[in-house]
């Protein structure tokens, strides 16, 4: 009787039944590493706008406080996106006639709204309160990052839900003191974790990581 | 102790009737099991049955298409009965595999013979009912494409699953089933799949059939390593009968629902179990021997040995119910004993008095040799098991909630044509995975059959 299979066949097969193992644990460590990646998540990925806002400048170099712009972080869940008019409080006088300003005047005239591209959208099933989370000393730059020196706006994070709760279950490794909420740049000058735990205590900070109190 | 087993050889031999029927040599047996697969006509009976199995998985397709497109709601589920046809289901198919694995297991560790005829259709029907079992909680689950997320893996949530619920036991305990029964399966079969190679005439069987049967070439070495791993999966997969319904007993006993929360859920779930799978074994191999014309494999002493197993399971399982008929009473809880009323008397009566016909009262028919010598009786009275095996589940799922502590809230529950649908839909399943394997795979094990030919020449010797 004849072979059937080449003598070949036998490595081809020894290596694919061993080698099958690491071709599972390969293929998984690659979705996991997909799903986790800014293909997938958009962070620090940037934004088109309408008109190309520099943070960098607005913030590092001219030095305005986020609040000037966004205006109700510390009372509302939502932290505000400025009206035309915030911009125009400046830029009727400087740059009044810049080409990149188009837009805004336009808006100015028409009455209508910019429509600036959202960059940190929770999906509906998610709430978000900012007030609470900067009474309780998460500053700005600790999720959005160095925004500061953002020419072009990105999304620091990738707002999975991981990395929601590395912050709930360990809020003493993110938390400054709330004088410093708002400043860029901030590093805590001694220990972190023993300043974080003084903090703590003293707002009596619990973060939940029951799952209603997001999931709503 | 050897002696002691050959003595009772002899003596299974000399009395009771054979397992295979004299005259047979090795090559009539591989001749006629192979045949099957090979050479005979595929019979009539095999496209009939085939063509309805088929067209009830096209009703399992167009239920599950209807059901990804409405989501859940196109069944009976509401409040308060949150189970229904879903977890009914699942238990009843996980129920009926589970006489594979104590066929194939169970019954080689304790050296019982009989095992050889019927125990690869029997591992076969386990892989398939429990395929079929594992269709109602995916789809029950709303988005089933996101079954992953109850196997515990490095997510993007940073979640584990609730360790502490039953349910994710139920997904342990029976992916690990399904995977030992595949593996067993799977490794009997390599030595026929090389019978199989070598025997076909056709290029494509012998080179699905090659790589089916991994280079097997039947040398010594071959054949030790194959006893050593078959022992060894064996004793892998004796546990599992017990433990994979006890887990599912679990999804009932943890919760403290009256007519679930009781002790003697696990065991009598596990005889529930095996039951209903000897019912099913027969209700399978009954028409296979008599089609294919098998009767000198599949000997009356079979279909014998397999009923009187199903009479003493039955018998459990029949203890069973007056325990938690006991335990109610004795318990003085009034929910408890509000429940047991309710389903000796309330709106679903008639069910649990169907259930007490088909699980306790017929089956005692086993008792008489005419019944037990008869093939048609012997059908019949599984056929009474399967039935009564899927009402046991419905009593003990349906009756516990529909009238729960809050009578304001009680109320009727029964399926919708969506509920049937997706459920003969699985029979479909199960029937269709079932004909293709007696078409493309020895549904007797052949080297296995030899060995008994052996041991039969051997007593005639001495």
């Amino acid at each position: 009787m004849p072979q059937i299979f080449h003598p070949s066949t036998n490595t081809f097969s020894k290596v694919t039944i061993f080698g099958g193992v690491f071709m599972v644990a390969a293929t998984l460590w690659v979705l996991l590493s997909v799903e986790r990646s800014s293909y997938v998540t958009q962070a620090q990925v940037v934004r088109e706008q309408p008109v190309p806002f520099s943070h960098r400048h607005h913030v590092s170099q001219l030095g305005i406080d986020c609040r000037y712009c966004h205006t109700s972080v510390e009372e509302s869940s939502f932290a505000g996106i400025p009206p035309t008019k915030t911009c125009m409080t400046c830029h009727s006088q400087i740059h009044s006639t810049a080409e990149m300003l188009e837009p805004v005047r336009e808006s100015w005239r028409t009455g209508k709204s910019l429509e600036w591209i959202r960059v940190h959208d929770l999906p509906d099933f998610a709430y978000f309160n900012h007030s609470i989370h900067v009474k309780k000393g998460v500053g700005c730059e600790t999720c959005h990052g160095p925004v500061g020196e953002m020419a072009l706006t990105w999304r620091e994070h990738s707002l999975n839900m991981e990395w929601c709760l590395e912050c709930h279950r360990a809020p003493e490794k993110f938390v400054r003191p709330p004088e410093f909420v708002f400043t860029p740049n901030w590093k805590s000058e001694g220990d972190q974790e023993m300043m974080g735990k003084e903090l703590l205590q003293k707002y009596d900070i619990k973060p939940s990581t029951n799952c209603s109190i997001c999931h709503r | 102790m050897a002696d002691q087993v050959l003595d009772k050889k002899e003596h299974s031999h000399h009395t009771g009737a054979p397992l295979i029927e004299p005259g047979h040599s090795y090559g009539s047996v591989t001749d006629k099991i192979s045949s099957i697969v090979l050479t005979r006509k595929t019979p009539v009976a095999w496209f009939l049955g085939f063509s309805v199995a088929f067209l009830l998985l096209m009703v399992f397709l167009g239920s599950t298409a209807y059901l990804l497109m409405k989501g859940t709601g196109i069944w009976g589920l509401n409040v308060p009965v949150g189970w229904g046809f879903a977890i009914i289901n699942f238990v009843w198919w996980i129920g009926i595999g589970h006489a594979g694995t104590l066929i194939s297991a169970i019954l080689l560790l304790l050296r019982q013979e009989w095992r050889t005829s019927i125990n690869r259709f029997a591992e076969a029907m386990t892989l398939f009912a429990v395929a079929a079992a594992g269709m109602f909680p995916l789809l029950h689950m709303g988005r089933p494409w996101l079954f992953y997320w109850l196997m515990p893996y490095p997510n993007t949530m940073a979640l584990w699953p609730q360790f502490r619920s039953p349910l994710v036991w139920d997904v342990f305990a029976v992916s690990t089933y399904a995977t030992v029964s595949l593996l067993f399966w799977y490794v009997g079969l390599v030595p026929d799949f090389a019978t199989l190679r070598d025997r076909t005439k056709n290029r494509w069987a012998q080179i699905s059939y090659g790589i089916l049967s991994m280079g097997w070439r039947g040398s010594a070495i071959h054949w030790h390593r194959y006893e050593t791993a078959y022992l060894l999966l064996a004793g892998l997969a004796t546990p599992l009968v017990i433990s994979v319904h006890t887990v599912v007993s679990f999804d009932f006993a943890m919760g403290i629902i009256p007519g679930w929360h009781a002790t003697i859920f696990p065991p009598y779930f596990v005889a529930g179990a095996i039951y209903a799978g000897f019912a099913m074994v027969l209700t399978l191999s009954i028409p296979l021997r008599k089609i294919y014309g098998l009767e000198d494999f599949i000997t009356m002493r079979h279909l014998k040995n397999m009923a009187k197993v199903m009479l003493a399971t039955g018998l459990i399982v029949a203890y069973g119910y007056m325990i938690e008929g006991f335990t109610a009473w004795y318990s003085g809880a009034e929910y408890e004993e509000f429940m047991i009323l309710n389903r000796l008397t309330g709106p679903y009566k008639y069910v649990f008095w169907s259930l007490i016909l088909c699980n306790v009262a017929v089956p005692q028919l086993i008792w008489f040799s005419k019944i037990q010598n008869s093939v048609v009786a012997l059908f019949v009275v599984a056929m009474f098991v399967n039935v009564g095996m899927w009402l046991e589940r419905f009593v003990i799922v349906v009756t516990s909630l529909h009238r729960d502590f809050l009578p304001s809230s009680w109320d009727m529950y029964s399926g919708t044509i969506w509920d049937w649908a997706t459920y003969i839909g699985t029979i479909g399943l199960f029937l269709t995975l079932m004909f293709l394997f007696l078409r493309i795979m020895p549904a007797i094990s052949i080297f296995e059959m030899r060995t008994l030919v052996t041991d039969d020449k051997k007593s005639k010797a001495e």
